[in-house]
């Protein structure tokens, strides 16, 4: 393996040196249809399970066909996209914000041909590769984030998780029998780099034990300060401790106030947080981002503590299938799962969910706490 | 024969969703191969060194990925992000395996050269596995070492004419719903306000100046379809003023039965006949609907432009010809300071280019939350301690009733001093003449 440059000359960094150009122009991969229509589309349809159908003024249709995709993803696989692509779609193709992939045509026998062809290919250990879906009524992709693929904070693994769910739920992937969108989302921390406050199923890693401390380097690694202000619950302050004899700067932690965020830890790396005991996942439920009936609303945590069970987390995925059909049994349509909780009341949800109300489900954390307690007599029994 | 065994790993192969295992194998096989003759620059193996690394961690349950390490490319503190195997010596493949974000088109429209060309660079430079795309939005390259850093640069600015993403207390990669080009819904070009801020923003997005990270992202309806109002400190949110525009056949071909409610998206369950009283006019949350067996009427200001009569019948219900987007500012998820929606600032920008208005408050709000935020202190949690009327004084927007749910249930005020009739400057003698001690 030879070093070869690309052109850069480390002696003359400047030289040459372009900075500061962005992204391409939005416009520039359109398919054709999409190009000439711009702006001017009248309605839609879903035409079946991840096919939808755009009209625009002028007549024309869009034929989108939607697949789930990896989100971590080969550039075998992307370059396989892109034959898709080539072969039936001008070469364009776009990824949604759920990491979808969707390749647009203009007529209906190129989007069957499309359909049919992405729904074949599998991957050699069985799986599909591209299978059409995630639209309306159903289970679209799950966002989600690295987890022990690549992230130093992570309180579980992200793909595999996902990979487990999504299985576990592959029919409603396929399929629009749901009240309405069910949108799952997994943050590996409570970093939510995935943003699942505002899911309908959230799944969120968390630790459960204090960081440890190692003094050893923690004056070395750490501004120590830094540590200290970035705790929300005033738990980590400075000390000094004893090490061979001699005395070092350090960190102490006031252990049953820490809530394990691991905001000491992206501080500073002396304070190490992940415990294989000690981590998984909480449930939170009933969250939404659109503005449709109800206003957004943040998810609720319903299951406070899940054990990572890699490879295949099976109390997790259980749990989410059940959370899924007792609402797909029970809410009414267009009703998201925040809406029906909120509609039977949450002790009805958790009597007909079967889940178990513990103390960990009472928030403690500030002000937001309080105005989640009941002060009224409406309740049911 | 694979280099690790991955027991575990294996067993998320089967079943049928996408394995991501099954990608990654795939990609070591290939680069064991080399079909393309390719120099590889950092090890050949790493994709089977990144399995084995996470076999490690599913017997483990606890990541093998290092805290730290301070990469980047000359000029931006943003864009690269250092990543160290906590175990290099029995996966020297991805021992130095850093991540570089891309920033990508708005919407994430492509064509097959680009991204051909993104792989050839990623196949000889880098570990042949990305993130398509990372939560923000940007492309990210998964996995290069230090040394090809400059050279991954080089090639995507001088070949590709494209540029590095955000990351680190910048602004971070902006990024829209598709907008106009293909939906119906769009009240504004999402994608174009997307890329003109992104250009002209390009120095706070590559050179960390905040206290802590900043996001925009732009949904072209309240459907929100890129979580602009959940993920956001700055949301722009497309609306309109006018009346929706109602086609009164198309409204009774629904009734008849014609046309599937919803567009379709109920029909993997039989819901029974559509019935636009119960599905639409009950369910609209201002009541502002009227439905009187023949003609379906709206009062306008009622509306509170909610989408769910317009999602519910988009052959017949049209969003108004008055179009622009509210401003919602502060969203974030729990840390540091738990979970924030975004908060109601500007009711109505018409959006048109070149975005004056827009940036005009994004830079009030920058100036304002860079003089005052703390260290990893979004701009929510400043809005927070600092209060909502502070967050309107320095963006120079006259409080109003649209700002809140509710009025304050406590009179603790602050009244500034000029608000006072006389000042708080008082005689204290005068005051002891009336009052004695």
């Amino acid at each position: 393996m030879a070093f070869i440059s690309s052109g850069y000359n480390p002696a003359k960094p400047m030289e040459g040196r372009i900075t500061d150009i962005g992204p391409h122009k939005y416009d520039e991969y359109f398919p054709s249809v999409i190009k000439k229509n711009f702006g001017k589309w009248l309605y839609h349809e879903i035409l079946e399970p991840g096919v939808l159908m755009h009209v625009a003024e002028s007549g024309d249709k869009c034929y989108t066909v939607r697949v789930g995709g990896t989100r971590t993803m080969s550039i075998t696989l992307i370059r396989e996209l892109c034959d898709i692509a080539d072969k039936y779609c001008e070469g364009s193709l776009r990824w949604t914000t759920r990491n979808n992939i969707e390749f647009m045509v203009d007529s209906e026998e190129g989007m069957k041909a499309l359909r049919d062809d992405l729904n074949s290919r599998k991957f050699d250990g069985g799986s599909f590769k591209f299978p059409v879906g995630g639209t309306g009524a159903g289970i679209s992709n799950m966002v989600h984030t690295q987890g022990w693929v690549h992230c130093h904070t992570p309180a579980t693994d992200a793909s595999g998780p996902v990979k487990a769910v999504m299985d576990a739920v592959f029919e409603d992937f396929k399929s629009m029998r749901m009240p309405a969108p069910v949108r799952i989302a997994l943050a590996c921390c409570i970093n939510m780099c995935g943003a699942v406050h505002c899911s309908d199923i959230g799944l969120v890693g968390i630790h459960r034990k204090p960081p440890m401390i190692d003094h050893e380097w923690a004056d070395q690694l750490c501004e120590i300060p830094l540590a200290v202000s970035a705790c929300p619950t005033a738990a980590v302050r400075p000390t000094k401790v004893e090490l061979n004899g001699q005395k070092v700067n350090s960190i102490a932690i006031k252990e049953d106030r820490c809530m394990y965020c691991g905001n000491c830890y992206t501080m500073c790396p002396a304070l190490p947080i992940s415990d294989g005991e000690g981590d998984g996942v909480a449930i939170m439920v009933g969250g939404k981002v659109s503005n449709r009936i109800s206003m957004p609303k943040f998810s609720k945590v319903v299951v406070g503590y899940i054990p990572n069970e890699p490879p295949r987390w099976p109390s997790l995925t259980k749990t989410v299938k059940h959370i899924v059909e007792v609402y797909a049994a029970n809410a009414n349509k267009y009703e998201r799962l925040g809406d029906w909780a909120e509609r039977i009341g949450w002790e009805s949800f958790f009597k007909l969910t079967g889940l178990e109300f513990t103390h960990h489900l009472i928030d403690d954390f500030r002000d937001p706490a309080y105005y989640t307690w009941r002060q009224s007599t409406q309740f049911k029994f | 024969m694979a280099k690790h065994a991955t027991p575990l790993l294996d067993q998320l192969e089967s079943g049928p969703w996408p394995s991501f295992v099954s990608d990654i194998k795939q990609e070591a096989a290939v680069r064991a191969k080399n079909p393309r003759g390719i120099d590889y620059q950092i090890p050949v193996d790493c994709p089977e060194d990144l399995l084995g690394v996470l076999e490690l961690s599913y017997n483990d349950k606890e990541t093998h990925w290092k805290h730290g390490g301070i990469v980047g490319v000359f000029g931006y503190g943003g864009g690269v992000i250092g990543r160290y195997c906590d175990q290099p010596e029995m996966f020297p493949g991805v021992a130095h395996f850093h991540t570089m974000r891309v920033a990508q088109p708005a919407g994430k429209f492509y064509n097959s050269k680009f991204l051909r060309d993104l792989c050839d660079i990623w196949d000889m430079r880098g570990s042949g596995l990305t993130n398509m795309h990372g939560s923000t939005g940007d492309i990210v390259l998964l996995g290069t070492q230090t040394a090809q850093l400059e050279e991954i640069f080089f090639e995507l600015t001088h070949n590709m004419n494209v540029d590095l993403g955000g990351s680190g207390s910048n602004l971070r990669t902006p990024e829209a719903c598709l907008g106009q080009s293909r939906c119906e819904y769009a009240c504004y070009n999402t994608q174009d306000m997307c890329y003109q801020l992104t250009m002209d923003y390009q120095d706070e997005l590559h050179r960390p100046a905040f206290p802590y990270k900043f996001k925009f992202k732009f949904d072209g309806c309240p459907n929100g379809c890129v979580c602009a109002m959940a993920r956001s400190d700055f949301a722009v949110v497309g609306t309109w003023k006018d009346d929706i525009k109602i086609d009164q056949e198309a409204v009774k071909a629904y009734v008849a039965g014609e046309f599937a409610p919803n567009a379709g998206a109920h029909s993997g369950r039989d819901w029974g006949k559509f019935d636009l009283q119960k599905e639409v006019v009950d369910r609209c949350p201002s009541q502002c609907m009227k439905w009187d067996g023949s003609k379906l009427s709206i009062k306008t200001a009622d509306c509170v432009r909610c989408m769910h009569c317009i999602n519910t019948m988009p052959r017949a219900l049209h969003i108004g010809d008055e179009r622009g987007a509210s401003i919602l500012v502060g969203a974030k998820a729990p840390v540091v300071d738990g979970a924030q929606m975004g908060s109601l600032l500007v009711p109505f920008v018409s959006c048109e280019a070149p975005y004056d208005d827009v940036k005009e408050v994004i830079e009030k709000i920058w100036d304002w939350w860079m003089e005052e935020g703390k260290n990893r202190e979004r701009v929510g949690e400043t809005m927070k301690r600092l209060s909502f009327q502070k967050l309107l004084e320095v963006t120079d927007t006259p409080a109003a009733a649209y700002h809140v749910k509710e009025p304050r249930s406590n009179p603790y005020i602050f009244f500034k001093e000029e608000e006072v009739t006389g000042g708080w400057n008082r005689d204290l003698a005068a005051y002891r003449k009336r009052h004695q001690r």
